[in-house]
């Protein structure tokens, strides 16, 4: 699957808006498959709300999603939770349920969606646990362990069904350095041993430059996409100032100081 | 069997050395061999201390195989065997690789307490002491932060006050009404068909009355705020907590107790009464409506009404509306402040104010009445 670069997701003219307020029009991009894909932006911009949109939580105003070249946004609710079975998504806080233990977090998908029985799910739950580094953590309950541990058991319950595409919201957000580099060394390794496509939203830049094979920069003032591919090609090779910008970290090429000021 | 049914062999090559051979698919809807199988046959050959694992035969696998993979693994480890493993899958490989980087946590020893412990009667106890020492400490604050309240000392916002005043009062006053002519007319019920017995069915006005203002209006009324006011309040603060917004009020140098409890208990104390003359004049006036579908007069029901009323009467419901609000404020606080910061947290947080403040409703309700018989009132 990883060795095809047809488009696993293709956004098509996708117009998000609450009532009349816009926030980003007319976006269009691919997400290949094997990318490990970054929404990126400022604060504000719309980032979260274009992750829902393809997680189908809230429909466009226009436009349309395609999954494997299939009509996320027009399908029926049935045929959505089918194409759901095959995400795995962390929240950016997590979103694991604090009335289960880990275990019983990662159990509910297993029951739902697969027919092992009782003895396999546990093996299997020990066997998720164990790629993320949680081994024996089984009947902790999420405010039993370390904010990383959440993220990472989090991410466990993601890859529990072992699904296509990956969904992150900030992963990283709130962690340390070096958790935050190990977690990225997870998912990239998740995604290459699962063959799974990732789709995340992310302003970490060394998470970005590290992990990211390609990338969408949504702008707050234009209310549209300025920026589609290579994160790294972006910061070296971008016509638009504030791409440039915000992958330098605000630090202004002295070139674009006229562009910006123009703005 | 079909040539792809999952499986597994044990060959011993030498004396302390055997490979196992995977064969076949390993995925969810195969029926595949579980490690208990593996288990008893390493097990029997306890002369093994290498084990390799060859991939070579396999076909499709997913996390089936991996899960048997890894306890293999662990089982090696926890046993002095060594793991090897030979042409596995390349994302197999890379997966156990992760899955064995990091050891296993273990648990602490005196994390398996038995369930019997939780029954024994020192820990119960014990429970209800410290849950006394902590009511006791947190009463104690209260009244600090009301008497600095008094002295003008503290830290509560009077748009605070309003704003719960107001969801106090007018907000609950659909359901008061609803439920106070309900108890009225139900009192009314009780009572006219025993006096019917002894043709004294006029007196039902004075049963209304005197069991609206004395017990039903207060008692009903309290019932209500518990669950609506009380449950909130619980809620509201076990979600800032949930939200470190009650951390944020300790380091900016402000007492949550007085900032955020104060307001809740004197809002509830001051509205409380007021709901529960609303909702004696509502219950008197559901008693009516009933003696008037059994024949009494409305007029000969108001006389007989004023003729029993009284300021005892109404003062007695009236102290009790007043103890009552604090005792459901404080527990709702309580319940809130010290809550744990998780949904689940929130739950049992709202769950213990309203059967905590119910319990002491009634217990208070209670000592009251004798209180009042003793002194006559």
């Amino acid at each position: 699957m990883t060795n095809n670069t047809t488009a696993h997701i293709e956004i098509r003219d996708l117009t998000m808006a609450f009532g009349s307020l816009v926030i980003q029009r007319d976006l269009s991009f691919d997400v290949n498959h094997g990318d490990i894909f970054v929404i990126m932006g400022g604060s504000g911009c719309g980032k979260s709300t274009l992750l829902k949109h393809m997680l189908g939580l809230i429909s466009p105003s226009k436009g349309d999603i395609l999954y494997n070249g299939d009509s996320f946004v027009n399908a029926s609710p049935q045929q959505q939770d089918l194409v759901r079975q095959h995400w795995g998504i962390t929240y950016q806080s997590g979103g694991l349920f604090s009335a289960m233990t880990l275990a019983e977090n990662i159990n509910l998908l297993l029951q739902l969606y697969t027919n092992y029985n009782r003895s396999e799910i546990a093996d299997i739950i020990a066997y998720k646990l164990a790629l993320v580094g949680l081994a024996g953590y089984q009947d902790y309950y999420p405010s039993e362990v370390s904010g990383g541990m959440r993220k990472r058991a989090a991410l466990a319950r993601a890859i529990a069904l072992d699904p296509e595409i990956l969904f992150f919201d900030e992963p990283s957000a709130g962690l340390d350095p070096i958790s935050s580099r190990l977690l990225d060394e997870l998912i990239v390794q998740m995604k290459e041993s699962l063959g799974a496509t990732v789709v995340m939203v992310t302003h970490e830049l060394p998470s970005i430059f590290d992990i990211a094979t390609n990338s969408v920069y949504l702008d707050a003032n234009t209310r549209t996409m300025i920026g589609y591919g290579d994160p790294q090609y972006l910061r070296d090779h971008s016509d638009q100032a504030v791409v440039k910008q915000f992958l330098a970290r605000g630090i202004e090429p002295s070139t674009q100081q006229v562009s910006i000021d123009e703005r | 069997m079909n040539s792809n049914a999952s499986g597994f062999q044990l060959i011993t090559d030498t004396a302390d050395k055997a490979s196992l051979v995977l064969q076949g698919n390993w995925t969810q809807d195969q029926q595949s061999p579980n490690f208990s199988g593996l288990h008893s046959e390493l097990q029997s050959n306890s002369s093994i201390r290498h084990l390799l694992v060859s991939g070579a035969d396999l076909a499709e696998w997913d996390s089936t195989l991996m899960a048997f993979l890894l306890q293999c693994h662990d089982y090696c480890q926890a046993n002095n065997i060594g793991f090897q493993t030979q042409n596995l899958p390349d994302g197999a490989e890379k997966l156990l690789e992760v899955a064995t980087a990091v050891a296993a946590h273990q648990l602490p020893e005196d994390s398996d307490k038995s369930w019997l412990s939780s029954l024994s009667p020192m820990t119960f106890i014990n429970n209800i002491a410290a849950g006394f020492t902590e009511y006791l400490a947190f009463m104690g604050e209260v009244s600090i932060a009301l008497a600095k309240l008094v002295a003008g000392k503290a830290n509560t916002r009077m748009t605070d006050f309003k704003t719960f005043c107001y969801d106090a009062g007018p907000g609950a006053f659909a359901i008061i009404s609803l439920v106070s002519v309900l108890v009225g007319m139900i009192l009314a019920y009780l009572g006219a068909v025993q006096l019917a017995q002894f043709g004294a069915e006029v007196y039902v006005a004075d049963l209304v009355v005197v069991g609206t203002l004395r017990e039903m209006g207060a008692l009903m009324t309290a019932v209500v705020m518990a669950g609506r006011t009380g449950a909130a309040y619980a809620t509201q603060l076990g979600t800032m907590q949930t939200n470190d917004e009650i951390d944020a009020i300790i380091t900016m140098g402000i007492s949550p107790i007085e900032f955020l409890v104060i307001p809740r208990i004197l809002a509830l104390v001051l509205v409380m009464p007021l709901l529960t003359i609303y909702a004696n004049l509502l219950g008197i006036i559901g008693g009516g409506i009933v003696a008037g579908s059994m024949g009494i007069d409305p007029l000969q029901y108001i006389h007989q009404a004023s003729g029993v009323l009284s300021w005892a009467h109404i003062s007695v419901g009236l102290i009790k509306s007043i103890v009552f609000a604090l005792l459901i404020a404080v527990a709702g606080c309580r319940a809130g402040i010290n809550s744990g910061r998780s949904s689940a947290a929130v739950g049992q947080a709202a769950t213990q104010a309203v059967v905590t403040s119910i319990v002491y409703i009634i217990i208070a309700d209670a000592a009251i009445n004798i209180i009042f018989q003793q002194i006559g009132m």
